[in-house]
């Protein structure tokens, strides 16, 4: 299997372990990345707000080069696939904005070449007996609270799962040995840069998921997007700290936990760069596995 | 040569303030074949009427034209006009000069009077080709058919046995009554459900002009207006009726439990089952599907105990043949399947219920005894949150439009919880309060100042199970800040939506549905009962959401046009109608499915061709069942079906005397 890939900003700033994870597991699953060179900026947020035309030329121009190779575009985050999702069917959609796009990123792009979530590609494309025939330590001990965000599987013309109650992330983990909790949180906001700009507002928004998380009995919660991951992993403490409580719930990458489970060292994977300690958990699961840290 | 005279109407201002009468009537004495004409200023008004009479006989006018309104309005006028004067009625044409040209082209005086002009002359060539009809007359069964058990049903069946007509009431359920028998209190006035609906239903199985069929099925239509064969599914009960007393003991002593769908799934019924303790007829049926006795032989108790005897393993079903004058459709409504709500846990919360599961909750020969306790832990709830519009008025979701009935019931159920739990709280999140009835708004203003219901406008975003309470997420938009409610109990609105058999029915009887699947009627404000298949009419929810008086009216007014109907020996069918040409004909059937009314059936004709006898198929219109639609002279490739009184000739002539 060959995919461009679609590193997007934060996977190499931010999300690195996001980055390093997905490389180890792509190999190990025989899946060739081809990183799309000289990629751009999808836009995210920032160019949605500002202009529609620039918001969908920006991840267009990605997509595009993917297209030329006769590539589909794997990305690992939610905010990069869902702007490059909406590029592709954009162009599908309308002539008038495929030629608009065209012009501005002075290149055909007629979205053939798709944009797929990672999450879709581990729990939909790969054949479900590949990964297993690849898992050394099973995940067990581990019960996830599987964390999809608001933005993985909405609206309804970018999604891949159900909107309300998915369940693609809880398969792959099932898959992998470990447990997913059942809770009412998959899909809620965990207030994206709220937490930075308007704490007031955004604070209260990743701490209500991980409270259900820890309600639902879950003693870890599993992201596919960079800035869920950033909100519930590294507002954690604050959050500890300004309610006098611990929460203690190590969040991972779904590629992270998958990488773990065909064998990958923990540091090649980027784990023990988290904030919120997650070593501790991982021991436990590999010395159940016959292997230590 | 024809003579043909043309009366242009002025019909007050409406025609004449933009187009000039006059002129349109001056001019139109130039055409061919006109003798006479005259402008009026109300050609309907009997002044006018006998102007065209008296222009009639003294000119020898034996065709006639009014340029006036649509036809729909005041053709009949002119036809029983001109038969007064002694010409065949089919021998007027309306030039609709009023809603076809002055009502569109107000601004365009000079351009609407020269198209009235054209209408004319185009009516003018086709009444000189329209040919004498005649009305012919069919044979009026005098028994009505009624499909559906519910109040509408119910009320219709006891109107027209009342006015002396035998009716046959046909209930696919074991028991007539429908939803209102669900039903704990009725708005505005909170009189019981039960106490107003069970004298109805003793009064109807107890008339000596109504026959109940519960338990049975319409499995075929045919025939037509006055004389319906209607093939009935009478399915084995397993019960004898004849012989069976009601008693009772084999339910009592059946073992085998199964859910009940009277309660919605919040008891068990036993599986010889009445569905409710009034139901009519008072007679057990045997659920085979859950029967162990049909499943492996094994049991039979209820026999062994019924000392009548009265049950039989044996039975089949049977089917009977009946003839019929009318039918009324009274099928009723289903409740909206709220499970593709996400948002609301997809129908996995056992608290989150249907408001017609409330009304059981409330009722007390309920699965509660009228003690509103939750499913899940039979716990009196506290905390009650109501949810309208679930599934109504919601295009992404659900239906387009509103279900009517909700507002009031939400209502009723707000003030059923502040009677029953006194320390409660309600909450209703609404998109809209639409309480329009006579007493409606007064009582929802009385739930909100006198039972505290905390009315919040705006949707529900989320509900979850926390816990064993349900948190409540959503919107109060007249203050634009979120709200967050910790519910015990939380009861959706959800929306009616026809029969799940709705579209499937309507074929069978040759009834039209709108998208929804609601039955349409034949005019949405002059024919509000009546379907575009005569004879064929419609009561209750069948046709969409509506309340019990709302029923109860629709219903009484079907009743009164069957009566109409049924008491008269014959009737006169009109002559507009297909005819096919056998001569052309060439057998291709391509007419039959496309006509609408199953009007059509092929027939073997026979034939001298060169001395020897052929039989051919050619098509045969039943001029009973054709409603003049016209779908079939499309459809044939040698145009040998026409529709009488717009024939291709007729047609043609209109449309030269425009061009040429
Ligand atoms: C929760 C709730 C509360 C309500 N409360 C009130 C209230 O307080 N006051 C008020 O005025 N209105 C109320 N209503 C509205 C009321 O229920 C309806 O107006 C009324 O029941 C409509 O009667 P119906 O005869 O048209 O339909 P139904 O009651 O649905 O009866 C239809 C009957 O036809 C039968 N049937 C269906 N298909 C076939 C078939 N193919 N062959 C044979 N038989 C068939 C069904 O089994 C049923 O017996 C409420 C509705 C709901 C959902
Ligand atoms: S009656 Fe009220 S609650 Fe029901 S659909 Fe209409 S507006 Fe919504
Ligand atoms: S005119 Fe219409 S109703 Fe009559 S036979 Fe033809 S298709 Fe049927």
């Amino acid at each position: 299997m060959r995919y461009a890939y679609y590193p997007g900003c934060s996977l190499s700033s931010t999300g690195q372990e996001y980055d390093m994870s997905t490389k180890e597991i792509a190999e190990i699953l025989d899946i060739e990345l081809w990183e799309i060179p000289g990629w751009n900026c999808c836009g995210a947020s920032s160019a949605h707000l500002t202009d529609h035309l620039l918001s969908l030329a920006l991840p267009a121009r990605n997509m595009a080069i993917a297209e030329k190779e006769g590539l589909d575009v794997l990305i690992p985050c939610a905010a990069c696939y869902a702007r490059s999702k909406a590029a592709e069917l954009a162009v599908k959609e309308s002539k008038e904005m495929r030629t608009a796009i065209e012009e501005t990123i002075e290149r055909p792009y007629e979205g053939r070449a798709k944009a797929k979530s990672i999450l879709d590609v581990l729990a939909n494309d790969i054949d479900i007996e590949k990964i297993k025939e690849n898992i050394d330590t099973p995940l067990k001990g581990i019960k996830a609270a599987c964390y999809y965000g608001c933005l993985l599987v909405r609206p309804k013309a970018v999604r891949f799962d159900d909107p309300e109650d998915p369940q693609s992330m809880d398969k792959v983990i099932q898959t992998l040995g470990g447990e997913s909790v059942d809770w009412a949180f998959k899909t809620e906001c965990c207030g994206a840069s709220h937490a930075t700009t308007k704490g007031i507002v955004g604070l209260p928004m990743i701490e209500r998921i991980l409270i259900a998380a820890k309600e639902a009995g879950a003693n870890c919660v599993v992201t596919a997007c960079p800035m869920c991951m950033n909100n519930l992993d590294m507002r954690q403490e604050q959050i500890e700290k300004e309610k006098n409580y611990l929460l203690d719930l190590p969040v991972f990458y779904i590629t992270e936990l998958m990488g773990l489970a065909f064998g990958v060292e923990p540091k090649e994977l980027g784990i023990d760069r988290h904030f919120k300690d997650a070593l501790t958990l991982v021991n436990d699961i590999l010395e159940e596995g016959g292997r230590t840290l | 040569m024809k003579r043909v005279g043309v009366f242009v109407c002025h019909c007050g201002t409406n025609i004449a303030g933009v187009v000039d009468v006059a002129r349109v009537a001056e001019e139109s004495r130039d055409f061919p074949g006109v003798e006479y004409a005259a402008d009026y200023k109300y050609m309907c008004s009997e002044p006018g009427q006998d102007l065209i009479i008296k222009a009639i006989k003294e000119h020898k006018l034996d065709r006639i034209v009014v340029a006036a309104c649509s036809p729909r309005m005041h053709e009949n006028t002119f036809r029983k006009c001109i038969e007064k004067a002694g010409i065949n009625g089919y021998f007027v044409e309306i030039a609709n000069i009023r809603e076809h040209c002055s009502w569109v082209h107000t601004t365009e005086k000079e351009k609407a009077t020269e198209k009235a002009i054209d209408l004319v002359r185009m009516a003018v060539a086709k009444a000189i080709k329209d040919a004498p009809l005649q009305k012919a007359t069919i044979p009026v069964t005098d028994r009505a058919l009624i499909i559906g058990g519910g109040i509408a049903g119910i009320q219709a069946a006891i109107d027209l046995a009342n006015a002396g007509h035998v009716v046959d009431i046909v209930e696919k359920g074991p028991s007539i009554g429908g939803k209102m028998a669900q039903i704990d209190k009725t708005f505005p006035t909170l009189d019981c459900s039960a106490c107003i609906l069970t004298p109805k239903m003793v009064e109807a199985s107890g008339h000596p002009n109504i026959n109940l069929l519960t338990y049975s099925e319409i499995e075929k239509v045919e025939g037509y207006v006055g004389n319906f064969n209607v093939t009935i599914k009478k399915k084995a009960r397993s019960v004898r009726m004849d012989v069976c007393t009601g008693c009772g003991i084999c339910t009592e002593k059946c073992p085998i439990k199964t859910e009940s769908e009277f309660e919605l799934g919040m008891s068990q019924r036993r599986v010889i089952y009445t569905p409710f303790p009034q139901a009519i007829p008072n007679k057990p049926v045997i659920d085979r599907t859950k029967c162990t006795f049909f499943k492996n032989g094994k049991c039979g108790i209820c026999s062994r105990v019924c000392a009548a005897n009265a049950i039989d393993f044996e039975q089949q079903d049977e089917f009977l043949v009946e003839k019929y004058g009318a039918i009324i459709v009274a099928t009723g409504f289903e409740l909206f399947d709220y499970s593709v709500y996400g948002e609301y846990g997809y129908g996995k919360y056992p608290d989150v219920i249907t408001g017609l599961q409330f009304e059981r909750l409330v009722n007390a020969s309920g699965p509660t005894a009228g003690k509103i306790k939750r499913p899940s832990d039979h716990q009196e709830p506290k905390n009650v949150v109501f949810i309208k519009c679930v599934g109504s008025r919601d295009i992404a979701k659900g239906k387009s439009y509103c279900s009517k009935t909700c507002c009031m019931y939400t209502a009723k159920h707000a003030t059923l919880v502040s009677e029953k739990i006194k320390d409660a709280k309600v909450y209703i999140f609404y998109m809209d309060v639409r309480t329009a009835g006579k007493g409606y708004d007064e009582f929802y203003n009385r739930t909100r100042e006198n039972y505290n219901a905390n009315y919040i406008r705006g949707r529900v975003s989320k509900i979850y199970q926390s816990g064993d309470k349900l948190i409540v997420r959503g919107e109060d938009t007249l203050i634009s800040q979120p709200v967050e409610i910790e519910a015990d109990l939380v009861v959706l609105a959800t929306a009616m939506v026809p029969q799940l058999d709705a579209a499937a029915l309507a074929q069978r009887i040759g009834i039209g549905y709108d998208k929804d699947l609601w039955y349409t009627e034949a005019h949405p404000k002059l024919a509000p009962v009546e379907t575009h298949s005569q004879g064929i009419y419609l009561a209750g929810t069948c046709q969409g959401p509506k309340d019990i008086p709302e029923t109860v009216a629709q219903a009484s007014a079907a009743a009164a046009k069957a009566c109409g109907l049924l008491s008269k020996t014959e009737m006169l069918t009109e002559p507009i109608v297909s005819a096919v040409d056998e001569k052309t004909c060439a057998g291709c059937g391509l007419c039959v499915p496309i006509c609408p009314y199953k009007a059509i059936d092929m027939k073997a004709i026979q034939e001298r061709v060169q001395g020897i006898t052929i039989e051919r198929k050619v098509a045969d219109v039943n001029s009973s069942l054709c409603q003049g639609c016209g779908a079939c002279t499309v459809a044939c490739r040698s145009a040998s079906i026409g529709l009488k009184h717009f024939t291709d000739e007729q047609i043609l002539a209109e449309v030269n005397a425009l061009c040429l």
